[in-house]
């Protein structure tokens, strides 16, 4: 029963591989087919509202969007192709494809996590490997979360290359057999402390991929202010302001930040009776706490005159770093008490 | 500048937001090293091998703490500092809070058109119904709404969100609670460790640790009188399959004397689940394995017999210790080598452990006569050899021997210096003792952070201002709103409250209150979506 599980489990997450692949060809195409596409014009409205003008109630109800200077008056930019051969359809419609793709993936990946965890007949999180897949899951549910809540699948061909590195090195580097847990894994402690720095980081690494694109985006705004509305081409334009990708990002860090703090309060606790102290700078708990440190810091940017905006997202990258620095680094290269990294 | 206009700028500059970011990352940045270079908190033995292995780099880092990272000044003065900024960032802002929270929600601004999120348009009905309808509706959502009169117009101001600062408030107290709580359990507390044979036993008093950290505070006299004796140590691991040689479970079982006098009672002690005695905890947190050895010198005498405890070096326990015969006559001898559970041999003839279980025990040791070194007075660990005194017996050509044992085997010294037999093998346990008195006040405080954590990141503070004025019997609604933090969307609040207003030309009695409310979330759920995208 075991070893069929764990084969189907291999299967589902090759399979999971693969489709995340494909869903990524498909985002390449979406960006593809917006090369040469104007910057579309839905933009005018919140620009009314932060011009003063009295407006009705479904334009109010757009300005949650800020003013976003540079966008204004953009109206002229817009084309109304035919349907059908339209650019802009098209770059939709593999849009559309690479979400229906990453679904599926994530199903797919989903039921190879899960049947991991029945064939060890224990929580799937015992080995590195176990870590990187559970770990990619909870990036790819956070991405669906947001295209729900967001509509967020802007963030689509980042996230499924993203998720095609985790996943791919996971099953090509890191695979190792079911085997059991060490003792000092044997305990309820396991499910809380890792389930919510899994679902932290996969929040986090979503809320690094957001600032990427913010900062891509707030470059291409900065720089067009300048030149004229008929260089505002390409996929980059077809996203929210750098303004409403930065509030996306805010808001995944704001979700991700105290669940993190919980997730290393966790480990504290767990320490205590697994090792008899709640804290000892094991090299681990060092860069947990670095992360922490950096993430309090990115809070702190935001609400810093001077800090706000780009340099508040590079520190998010920063913390982002550190995170990974933390599962990977100190993984393979560290020694200290949390080696269960199988490696 | 004034002594007195310095201190105030200083003042001012430390308590900036812009130094504590600067102190935060100045605090990230600091602890990096102590994940890269050993520790002495954390692990003694690998600065031992680390300070062995780099001599002249060694002095230099000792220098400026580098093996105590997180004890050392530089450290220490970044987080003290940041603390000193804390306070003085969060004791003027709960000043201003306390005030705020007496406070009247403020007038809106003289042109509300100017805010992010405005709406406008001519109601039918006279001012003072419509009044009365946004101050219930406003009061109803639990906004703090107070009423502004002035001439014709009317002027209502409501604000909600004022635990976003309390939980912000929160938040930082929590961790000036958590630090001080911290250093509160370790002035009073202590922590130690043993390694025990099995077989053994274990009383709590300081000679028997091997390494033992006492708070500031801490009196020896704290430490409750309890005697552990191990009678069994026993592991099982993973023979077959895919991760054979993981260990399964191991369990120490112990007969444990409360205090002297007191009827013993067995304990299984387990990694995660410690055995606590009058409120000192005890955790298995380590084992390996001692070799039972004897030595005869030179002179035929019996020198030395019993367990000497190796320590681990991989996951297959290959475990170093080191045998120190001072008693030996005529000169004193030294062993030095590696214990081998499941010894086997590489493909370059080098002895390895395939097994991590004892399947077969080798030793591998090289001995060495002369002078230990024991009686210079310098403090000496079990686990090394002081070579400065010592000679190894040498092969033919000239390099040290190697002597390989196996289980009951003796070996002969050269030139009859003696014999040393390797008899058996004992598991030992390493014991960690450790008394923190007060966790539970770090332990709240980090609770409360985390509630005012949420507090902070999900309250949004956010003004409604309306205005009405009277045209004729009929009345210009203004409505605008004005978040105090980003991340909202005040233009939905905005819509979300005209909708209510508009549908209320009739008279609103409950049912029909309750038909535009679910009306205006789906405005808001409307709203929502075309903003996000």
């Amino acid at each position: 029963m075991t070893e069929t599980l764990a084969s189907l489990s291999n299967n589902a997450l090759y399979s999971a591989t693969v489709v995340y692949v494909l869903a990524m060809l498909a985002h390449v195409l979406e960006w593809a087919m917006a090369r040469d596409l104007p910057a579309p014009a839905v933009a005018a409205s919140p620009a009314l509202v932060g011009s003063g003008s009295p407006v009705t109630g479904a334009q109010a109800a757009r300005s949650g969007y800020p003013p976003t200077g540079p966008v204004n008056g953009t109206g002229a930019a817009a084309q109304a192709l035919p349907d059908g051969d339209d650019p802009a359809e098209r770059s939709d419609r593999f849009g559309r494809i690479g979400l229906s793709l990453t679904v599926l993936g994530v199903l797919l990946h989903a039921a190879g996590v899960v049947m991991r965890g029945l064939a060890a007949e224990r929580v799937p999180w015992g080995s590195m490997y176990e870590f990187a897949i559970t770990g990619s899951l909870a990036v790819a549910v956070a991405y669906l979360f947001l295209v729900r809540r967001y509509s967020a699948r802007w963030l689509g061909l980042l996230v499924t290359g993203l998720l095609v590195i985790l996943l791919g090195l996971a099953v090509i580097v890191l695979y190792r057999p079911v085997g059991p847990l060490v003792p000092a894994l044997h305990s309820y402690w396991l499910v809380i402390h890792v389930s919510a720095a899994a679902v932290s980081g996969g929040a986090f690494t979503i809320g690094a991929l957001a600032s990427v694109l913010f900062l891509m985006r707030s470059r291409l705004e900065r720089k067009a202010a300048a030149a004229d509305a008929s260089s505002r081409r390409g996929f980059l334009w077809r996203l929210p302001s750098a303004e409403a990708i930065d509030r996306v990002a805010y808001r995944v860090h704001a979700f991700a930040f105290p669940l993190w703090t919980f997730a290393v309060l966790a480990g504290a606790i767990w320490a205590q009776y697994a090792w008899g102290r709640y804290w000892g700078w094991d090299p681990k708990e060092v860069w947990a706490f670095i992360t922490w440190v950096v993430y309090a810091a990115y809070l702190h940017a935001r609400a810093t005159v001077g800090w706000r905006g780009t340099a508040a997202a590079y520190v998010a990258l920063f913390g982002f770093a550190t995170f990974i620095f933390n599962f990977v680094g100190i993984n393979l290269f560290g020694s200290g008490l949390h080696s269960y990294s199988g490696m | 500048m004034r002594p007195g206009e310095f201190a105030r700028w200083t003042w001012r500059q430390l308590t900036s937001m812009r130094t504590a970011l600067i102190l935060l990352f100045l605090l990230a940045v600091a602890a990096i090293p102590g994940s890269l270079i050993p520790q002495d908190e954390v692990d003694p033995a690998a600065v031992f091998a680390f300070k062995a292995d780099h001599p002249q780099l060694s002095p230099v880092l000792d220098s400026v703490g580098m093996f105590d990272v997180y004890s050392s000044v530089w450290f220490s003065a970044i987080y003290v500092l940041l603390m000193v900024s804390l306070i003085g960032c969060i004791v003027p802002r709960a000043r201003v809070y306390a005030r705020s929270l007496r406070a009247r929600p403020p007038k809106g601004p003289r042109n509300l058109a100017r805010l992010p999120a405005y709406a406008t348009w001519r109601s039918d009905e006279p001012v003072d119904v419509v009044t009365a309808r946004v101050v219930g509706r406003l009061r109803g959502e639990r906004r703090r709404t107070h009423v502004y009169l002035s001439g014709e117009v009317v002027d209502i101001s409501a604000e909600k969100g004022y635990a976003r600062e309390a939980g912000n408030l929160l938040f930082h107290i929590a961790l000036l609670v958590v630090l001080v709580g911290v250093a509160m359990t370790g002035l009073y507390g202590y922590k130690g460790s043993a390694a025990v044979v099995s077989g053994r036993g274990f009383s709590n008093t300081l000679t028997q640790y091997d390494d033992f950290s006492p708070g500031a505070r801490f009196d020896p006299a704290d430490l409750s009188p309890f005697n552990l004796q191990v009678d069994d140590f026993s592991v099982t691991w993973k023979r077959q399959g895919a991760g054979a040689g993981t260990p399964l479970e191991f369990t120490a079982q112990l007969s444990v004397t409360e205090s002297p006098g007191a009827t013993p009672y067995r304990y299984d002690l387990r990694v995660n689940s410690p055995l606590t005695v009058d409120g000192t905890s005890v955790f298995l947190v380590g084992h390996g394995y001692a070799p039972i050895i004897s030595v005869r010198d030179g002179n035929g005498d019996l020198a030395f017999s019993g367990p000497v405890v190796f320590l681990p070096q991989d996951s297959s326990f290959t475990s170093f210790g080191v045998i120190k015969v001072p008693n030996a006559g005529p000169t004193q001898l030294g062993f030095e080598g590696y214990f081998f559970p499941t010894a086997a041999l590489s493909e370059q003839g080098q002895p390895f452990s395939s097994f991590p279980d004892a399947d077969n025990p080798v030793l591998s040791l090289i001995a060495y006569s002369g002078d230990l070194g024991l009686d210079t007075g310098a403090p000496q660990s079990v686990y090394v050899l002081d070579k400065d005194g010592l000679q190894p017996y040498t092969m033919d050509n000239g390099k040290p021997e190697a002597l390989l044992l196996r289980d009951g085997k003796s070996v002969d010294l050269p030139g009859g210096a003696g014999s040393i037999r390797f008899e058996g093998y004992q598991r030992w346990v390493k014991l960690q003792v450790a008394h923190s008195p007060g966790t539970v006040v770090p332990l709240a405080g980090v609770i409360a952070a985390i509630v005012g954590l949420m507090g902070t990141l999900f309250i949004r503070p956010r003004r409604t201002w309306v205005r009405l004025r009277d045209d004729h019997g009929r009345t210009v609604v203004e409505i605008a709103a004005l978040d105090r933090v980003s991340g909202g969307e005040p233009g939905t609040h905005v819509a979300d409250l005209m909708a209510t207003l508009q549908s209320g030309s009739v008279p609103a009695d409950a049912r029909r209150q309750a038909v535009s409310d679910r009306g205006a979330a789906l405005v808001q759920r409307d709203g929502e979506e075309e903003s996000e995208r």
